[in-house]
C-alpha cells in the first residue's frame, strides 16, 4: 500500500490551499522531530540576545549617569541628531526631543519624548543600531549614559539621575498611553 | 539519508565513430571543461562541513566552479565577451548585426553559465530620494510588469541599515525564549526540513504614503511600487515551532535580522503556526542578497517590514517587544491622537498600470487598460474597473490562478473615444472587502498621523488615472 506522508504541523488552519495534516511524523518515523541542527550554548544566545523589553527584561549590566551621557551624545550622536537634538535634515537623523502634546494635530511631531511609549525602545534600539555610522558599537555603560542624556534632554528624568537596568525599567514616557490596538477593516463597504 | 554521489568522470569512447577532427576536438574540450567543473565540485563536497554534502557551501561552490569554468573557457580558446558599460543595469552590450540571419549569433554559454536581459530593456527600481542610502527604498516599476511575478531583480526594496553581504555558510539562525529545546540552525539544516513553496505578494506599508492628501508622485511605480510578488521556497515556520516545543503562555515572537540595523519586529504566534515560513529561495533560485539572502522570514499578508530579512533570531515569547519598527515606525496615528499599533494586514488593493501616470496614448481606439489586484486576506474575488470617474464600474477579467494573499492581474477592454477620461480600478477581496476611496479611509483615520503627508502607512484607496484628451495621463488619485 502506498502512503501519503505528510510533515507534522499543527497548520490545520494553514492558508487556503495548503494540504492538511493526515499522517503524524511521528508514527511514520517513529521520531518526535527531525532533529536537525544543533543546541545552541547559552553564550552563543547570549552574545545575540541583546534585545530588551518593556517590563524591563533584558536589561544588561552597567550604568550611565546624564553627565556622562552628554559627552558620549558629543562625540557620537551630535554630528546627526544636533546639537540640541534638534535633528540634522542633511545627515537623515531625526529630532530626538520636542514635539510633546502634538500627536495628532496638524503640527504632529513624532519624537523620543513625543510619542515612543517605553523607554526599553530607546536603549534597545540606540544599542543595536545606533550611532548610524558605527552600529552597534556602543558599551552597555554608554547607551545607559546615552539614554539617560536624551531622556533628562526629554524633561523625562532629572539631571543627576544615574540610568541602569532597574531606574530604566521604572521611567515613565510622556505618550505611554498613546497606543491602541488595531482596529482593522475600518471601512465597512462590504460585498 | 543518501550521500551526495561522487561525479563520474568516466565518458564514453569516441574512437569507433566516424567524427571530424574538428568536431572531436570540440567534443573533447566540452568534456573536458565538464569534467573539470565536476572535479571542483568533488573537491568542495569533500572539504564541505555541512551534513552529508548535501548542501554545499554555496561560496566555495561558487569560487571552485568559476576557476573550473574560467580555465575551460581558456581552454577552448573562447573567452567571454566582455561587456561594455553602457549597458543598462542586469543587461550587456553586444553589437546589433544589420541582418541577424547573415551572422553568427553569440557563442553559447559565453555569459557564464547565468543569462542576463536584453540590452534594449531598461526597466529599472528607483530609489526614493531619502537622506541616508542606507536606510531608503527603491520600488518595483509595475506599469512595465507583465502576468503577476515581480523579477527578483526588480522586486522592492527597503532597508533600514544597507544591504549585508552574509556568507551562509558562516549564517545561523538561532530560535530560543519560551521553548524546551532551544535550536540554532545552519542555512543547510533548515534546507533539510520539507518544504514548501508559496507565490506571495510582499508589500511595504508605507506603499502610496505621498499620496493620502493630494496626487504627489507622477507615475504608478512611484504611487505603488512598494509591492512585489515572487514565488517564496521555504521551509514552514510551524515545522521549526514544533521541533522546538513552544511553551504554553507563548504568545509572540520576536524575529530579529543580522543588518545594521538589527531589524526586529513580534510577530503574534498565531500568525507564525499558521502560514508563516523561514524562505531561501526566490522565484526558483537563491533570495536575492536585497531580499534576505540567505534567509528571511515570509508573514504572508502582513506588511513588508515584518518580513525580516537576513534572519538570525526567533524568540518565543509571552509579550510583544516593542521594539522602533513597531512604536516610533509602522504606526497610524489617527483622529483622537492615539496610534494604532501591529496593524499588520494589507488590505485589498487595486491600481490600473496601463495606462498610467506619464504615458501617452497616441489616439482615440482600443486599449487594454490592465492592473493588479491583492489582499492580504486571501484570493482577489473580483475587481472592478471604471472608465468615467466612478459613475459606474463594471467587472474586469482576471487571470488565473487567482492565487490568496498574491498579485492579480486585471484586464479590462476600452474603446477610448478621445474625450477626457477618469479611470479606476477597486477590488473586493474573498472576504467581501471593498477597496475604499482615499476620502473614506481619511475620514475614518483622520489626517493628522503626518505633517506633509496627511499619515503614512497603510493606504489602500482607489487610485485614479486622469486621460486628458491629448491622450496624456496623469495622477488623479482622489478624484474618485
Ligand atoms: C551618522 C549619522 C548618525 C549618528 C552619528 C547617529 N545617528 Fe541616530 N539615526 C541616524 C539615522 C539615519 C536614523 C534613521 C535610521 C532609519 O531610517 O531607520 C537614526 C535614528 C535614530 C533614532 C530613532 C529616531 C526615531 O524617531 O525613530 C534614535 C533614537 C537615534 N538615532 C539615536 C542616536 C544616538 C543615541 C546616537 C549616538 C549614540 C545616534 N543616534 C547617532 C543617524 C545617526
Amino acid at each position: 500500500m502506498i502512503k501519503k506522508l505528510t510533515v507534522p504541523s499543527r497548520g490545520a488552519k494553514v492558508a487556503a490551499g495548503a494540504v492538511v495534516v493526515t499522517l503524524s511524523f511521528a508514527a511514520v518515523a517513529g521520531a518526535e522531530t527531525f532533529g536537525f541542527g544543533t543546541t545552541p550554548t547559552e553564550q552563543e544566545i547570549a552574545a545575540i540576545d541583546i534585545d530588551v523589553m518593556s517590563d524591563g527584561r533584558g536589561y544588561p549590566e552597567g550604568s550611565g549617569t546624564v553627565a556622562q551621557g552628554k559627552e558620549v551624545y558629543a562625540s557620537k550622536c551630535a554630528a546627526c541628531h544636533g546639537e540640541n537634538m534638534e535633528g540634522v535634515k542633511e545627515a537623515g537623523g531625526a529630532a530626538l526631543i520636542g514635539g510633546r502634546g502634538t500627536i495628532g494635530t496638524p503640527k504632529t511631531k513624532k519624537t523620543v519624548e513625543s510619542y515612543w511609549p517605553y523607554a526599553s525602545t530607546l536603549f534597545d534600539y540606540t544599542k543595536r543600531a545606533m550611532p548610524f555610522n558605527e552600529p552597534g558599537s556602543l558599551s552597555n555603560d554608554e547607551v545607559y549614559a546615552v539614554s539617560a542624556y536624551i531622556l533628562h534632554k526629554a524633561n523625562i528624568i532629572d539631571a543627576n539621575a544615574t540610568m541602569n537596568a532597574e531606574t530604566m525599567s521604572k521611567v515613565e514616557m510622556p505618550n505611554k498611553d498613546g497606543f491602541i490596538a488595531d482596529p482593522r477593516p475600518d471601512i465597512f463597504n462590504y460585498r | 539519508m543518501t550521500k551526495a554521489k561522487n561525479p563520474d568522470l568516466t565518458y564514453p569512447d569516441l574512437s569507433s565513430y566516424e567524427i571530424p577532427e574538428d568536431k572531436l576536438a570540440q567534443i573533447e574540450g566540452m568534456r573536458d571543461a565538464e569534467k573539470r567543473a565536476l572535479m571542483a565540485r568533488k573537491a568542495e563536497l569533500e572539504e564541505c562541513e555541512c551534513r552529508e554534502g548535501m548542501f554545499p557551501n554555496p561560496m566555495a561552490s561558487r569560487r571552485s566552479f568559476f576557476a573550473g569554468a574560467a580555465a575551460a573557457a581558456a581552454a577552448a580558446g573562447s573567452l567571454p565577451v566582455v561587456a561594455r558599460a553602457a549597458a543598462p543595469p542586469g543587461a550587456k552590450e553586444f553589437e546589433v548585426p544589420s541582418d541577424p540571419t547573415k551572422v553568427q549569433g553569440r557563442l553559447t554559454n559565453d555569459d557564464g553559465g547565468y543569462g542576463s536581459r536584453s540590452q534594449f530593456e531598461d526597466e529599472v527600481r528607483w530609489r526614493f530620494p531619502t537622506k541616508t542610502k542606507e536606510s531608503s527604498w527603491t520600488m518595483t516599476p509595475l506599469a512595465a510588469g507583465m502576468g503577476m511575478i515581480t523579477p527578483s531583480g526588480l522586486h522592492f526594496e527597503r532597508h533600514h541599515g544597507g544591504i549585508p553581504t552574509i556568507n551562509p555558510a558562516s549564517h545561523s539562525l538561532i530560535v530560543h525564549g519560551m521553548c524546551d529545546k532551544p535550536k540554532k540552525y545552519s542555512v543547510a539544516d533548515l534546507k533539510r526540513f520539507p518544504s514548501d513553496s508559496r507565490i506571495n505578494f510582499i508589500e511595504c506599508s508605507g506603499n502610496g504614503l505621498t499620496e493620502f492628501k493630494a496626487p504627489y508622485l507622477k507615475t504608478v511605480q512611484g504611487t505603488h511600487g512598494l509591492t512585489s510578488t515572487s514565488e517564496w521556497t521555504g521551509v514552514p515556520l510551524s515545522t521549526i515551532l514544533d521541533e522546538v516545543g513552544v511553551k504554553p503562555g507563548a504568545a509572540w515572537i520576536l524575529a530579529e535580522g543580522a543588518d545594521a540595523a538589527v531589524m526586529t519586529r513580534s510577530v503574534p504566534i498565531d500568525k507564525a503556526w499558521s502560514d508563516a515560513m523561514i524562505a531561501y529561495g526566490q522565484n526558483g533560485e537563491a533570495l536575492r542578497p536585497e531580499q534576505g539572502y540567505p534567509i528571511r522570514l515570509m508573514l504572508p499578508g502582513y506588511e513588508g517590514n515584518t518580513h525580516i530579512k537576513w534572519l538570525r533570531r526567533l524568540e518565543i515569547s509571552d509579550k510583544p517587544f516593542q521594539t522602533r519598527e513597531e512604536t516610533s515606525k509602522y504606526t497610524d496615528v489617527v483622529k483622537d491622537g492615539k496610534a494604532r499599533q501591529f496593524s499588520f494586514t494589507m488590505e485589498a488593493k487595486s491600481v490600473i498600470t496601463f495606462p498610467s501616470g506619464e504615458m501617452k496614448l497616441p489616439g482615440p481606439g482600443f486599449y487594454e487598460i490592465t492592473g493588479l489586484a491583492w489582499s492580504g486576506r486571501g484570493r482577489v474575488k473580483d475587481v472592478e474597473v471604471s472608465t468615467d470617474g466612478g459613475k459606474t464600474w463594471h467587472l474586469a477579467s482576471l487571470q488565473g490562478p487567482i492565487l490568496p494573499i498574491c498579485h492579480t492581474r486585471f484586464r479590462f477592454p476600452w474603446m477610448w473615444d478621445g474625450n477626457p477620461a477618469l479611470i479606476a480600478s477597486r477590488c473586493i477581496d474573498e472576504t467581501g472587502y471593498m477597496q475604499p476611496t482615499i476620502a473614506s479611509i481619511n475620514e475614518v483615520r483622520g489626517v493628522n498621523g503626518h505633517p506633509k503627508f496627511a499619515s503614512i502607512y497603510h493606504l489602500n484607496g482607489i487610485m485614479a488615472w486622469a486621460i486628458g484628451a491629448d491622450g496624456s495621463v496623469v495622477n488623479a488619485a482622489h478624484k474618485v
